[in-house]
């Protein structure tokens, strides 16, 4: 029955297609063109008031909103109430047990005038995500562009090789065997070896190398959905435009990614920018995991941390909201900036 | 002028032999630096006894051994609850938040995509804009809501919440739109078939690379979610909170925890492998408009 439809269907297509496209072929093209706007908004009838037109359209459309309805619920549920949620508990003193009670904006004072751990950790955030952000992002777009130039059957084995690490969960725990504090660790049995130090080194619990090594490991993690985005980015563009560009005076590899690969990819260096800008706020359970809770000293304590020992520890929602709004005007700014960044490639 | 050759029959330009070099020496070096730990793990979970506690530690096994893989039997087989109720718990989270996701996701996604109604753009803004924030952050608040229907501890808080990730809904969104073509929808409709039916029996063909890639994303997490914060009852918790607790506990190099990486790994990059054509596919017309 299915079938008997779909075959219906797509031989009404061509029928429908073919005469039309003969008789008027520009007019068919011009119909083509012309882009449909996201909605004709009919004018309201007068003897209509506002909110009877609304329960109109609605009811004309119910099959679009019915099948958005059930996803819809959910995300306002699980996404949209949490976030004003949490912007309206960060003014209060909440704690899971009494009634909350209105406190104004002392606990965002409390946060940077009060909370010298805080502002480490703001310290701390933005290294992690200006190093970790950035250099991913570039990373996955030249390995992209790499893998782009080679053979198909070889192009899928190097693509397998370094999108492995971002779906293989916390499979990054190795680093914490190859840099293990004792003598068994690969990397301390190696610098002894070469003579380079005479003892362990304390990779994970030393202060002065647990931020570089976190951000090792989470840029080994980061090459995810961002690189197969641009590795399919590159697929797509035509290889005819590099032809024309030769031809128009196009010299090397890099003018030609500059110029024509870039600028056509500018959808796709979108979306993997807002993936790459939103892991490298995000890379809280990595750190967790390979130092501990708390790290030492602080030394990698992130805003992400921050947040958690006062929501999920100590039960301070109130105060624990506050530190994630502040990560959310974080997270939008960064957004914004890198999009108005962005809309300048090839130009 | 720029340089021209032919390979395999195609004109190939603006290639030097110098930057085909240089690609490849640099490919490399990234290579090395992605796949040697990867490759160190797999080493390590095949090494006997002898060889894991050897000074220097080598990068090959001499003999190989499944031993590791048999002692991470048995460490289950003596953990605090019955160690198949640990896979059962993944694998129904998993299912059911998987199978959850594809279906609210695709009808919503077809609908966005392809019917036009008021706030439609406006729904989708909001979506795009979740992509912008680490659902982490909404952990405290998430907490407040779930105790609210008091899911807290049941697989509930675990499996609806993931059937509202957007990642999915998002990817299936932007493939529809440019590879199911109105003409044919348009014509399903003057054939009779209900709005619904056009969906199910039309479009939803159409994008099937889109719901493997929609599958594989929801799979991906939801295999990989260890302990849930909203999770304390044992008999609750997953495959990998429990492998997690074999790879963090003190006998971390002693294999098993090596073994134990390889089988969490293995699912995931097998998955992967078997569908690595139609995600690429999906992930074509994964670009954002501005």
């Amino acid at each position: 029955m299915s079938e008997e439809l779909q075959s219906d269907v797509l031989n009404d297509v061509k029928n429908a297609e073919a005469p039309v496209a003969e008789e008027t072929p520009v007019a068919a093209e011009a119909e083509a063109e012309v882009k449909l706007p996201d909605y004709v908004e009919h004018e309201p009838r007068p003897e209509m008031t506002k909110w009877q037109w609304t329960w109109n359209e609605i009811k004309k459309n119910k099959t679009a909103y019915f099948m958005v309805a059930p996803f819809l619920l959910l995300f306002i549920v699980f996404t949209v109430i949490p976030v004003f949620l949490s912007i309206l508990l960060s003014f209060t003193d909440f704690n899971m047990l009494q009634m909350p009670h209105w406190k104004g904006v002392s606990n965002y004072a409390r946060l940077f005038l009060d909370d010298e751990i805080f502002l480490l950790a703001c310290k701390n955030t933005l290294i992690f995500a200006c190093i970790t952000g950035p250099v991913s992002y570039i990373l996955s777009l030249l390995i992209a562009w790499f893998i782009n130039e080679l053979p198909p059957k070889l192009r899928a084995v190097v693509t397998l090789v370094f999108y492995a690490p971002s779906i293989s969960g916390q499979v990054y725990l190795v680093w914490k065997t190859l840099f293990s504090s004792d003598s068994y660790g690969w990397v301390n049995a190696t610098l002894i070896n070469l003579g380079l130090t005479s003892e362990a080194i304390l990779w994970f619990e030393d202060a002065q190398y647990v931020m570089g090594l976190c951000i090792v490991v989470a840029l080994w993690t980061s090459l995810g959905t961002a690189f197969l985005s641009f590795i399919a980015g590159f697929q797509t563009i035509d290889r005819s435009m590099y032809e024309a560009a030769a031809v128009d005076g196009i010299k090397n590899r890099w003018q030609e990614l500059w110029y024509i690969t870039l600028p056509t990819m500018r959808p796709q260096l979108m979306f993997g920018a807002v993936l790459s800008i939103t892991n490298s706020f995000g890379f809280g359970a990595v750190v967790t995991n390979l130092c501990g809770f708390p790290s030492v000293d602080y030394a990698a304590h992130t805003i992400m941390h921050h947040l958690d020992d006062y929501g999920g520890q100590r039960y301070e929602i109130g105060y624990a909201s506050a530190i994630a709004v502040i990560l959310f005007i974080i997270m939008f700014a960064s957004n914004i900036l890198i999009k108005k960044a962005l809309s300048k490639v090839g130009e | 002028m720029a340089k021209m050759r032919t390979r395999n029959h195609r004109v190939v330009l603006n290639r030097s032999a110098g930057g085909d070099a240089g690609i490849t020496f640099m490919l490399s070096i990234f290579g090395v630096f992605m796949f040697f730990p990867m490759y160190y793990v797999v080493v390590q979970s095949l090494k006997p006894l002898d060889e894991l506690f050897m000074f220097p530690p080598r990068l090959y096994v001499v003999n190989p051994t499944f031993a590791n893989f048999g002692d991470l039997f048995v460490l289950m087989s003596d953990s605090w609850v019955p160690f198949s109720r640990y896979i059962f718990n993944t694998v129904f989270i998993t299912i059911c938040g998987t199978l959850g996701n594809l279906v609210f996701a695709s009808m919503a996604a077809y609908s966005l995509a392809k019917l036009r109604f008021p706030g439609r753009n406006a729904i989708f803004q909001i979506i795009v804009m979740s992509l912008m924030f680490h659902s982490t952050v909404n952990q405290v608040t998430h907490f407040i809501i779930l105790s609210a229907f008091s899911w807290i501890d049941t697989y509930l808080s675990i499996i609806v919440p993931s059937m509202a990730t957007t990642m999915g809904l998002y990817l299936m969104k932007q493939f529809m739109e440019t590879s199911v073509p109105d003409t044919v929808l348009e014509s399903a409709r003057l054939d009779g078939a209900s709005e619904f039916r056009t969906f199910l029996i039309i479009a939803m063909p159409m994008v099937k690379p889109a719901w493997l890639t929609l599958m594989i994303e929801c799979f991906k997490t939801l295999w990989n979610s260890g302990s849930s914060i909203y999770v304390h009852s044992e008999e609750l918790k997953t495959f990998h909170y429990a492998i997690n607790q074999i790879v963090t506990g003190g006998i971390a190099r002693s294999g098993a925890g090596a073994a134990a990486t390889v089988v969490m790994m293995s699912v995931p990059i097998i998955v992967f492998v078997l569908n690595q054509s139609q995600i690429i596919e999906t992930m074509g017309s994964s670009g954002m408009k501005d």
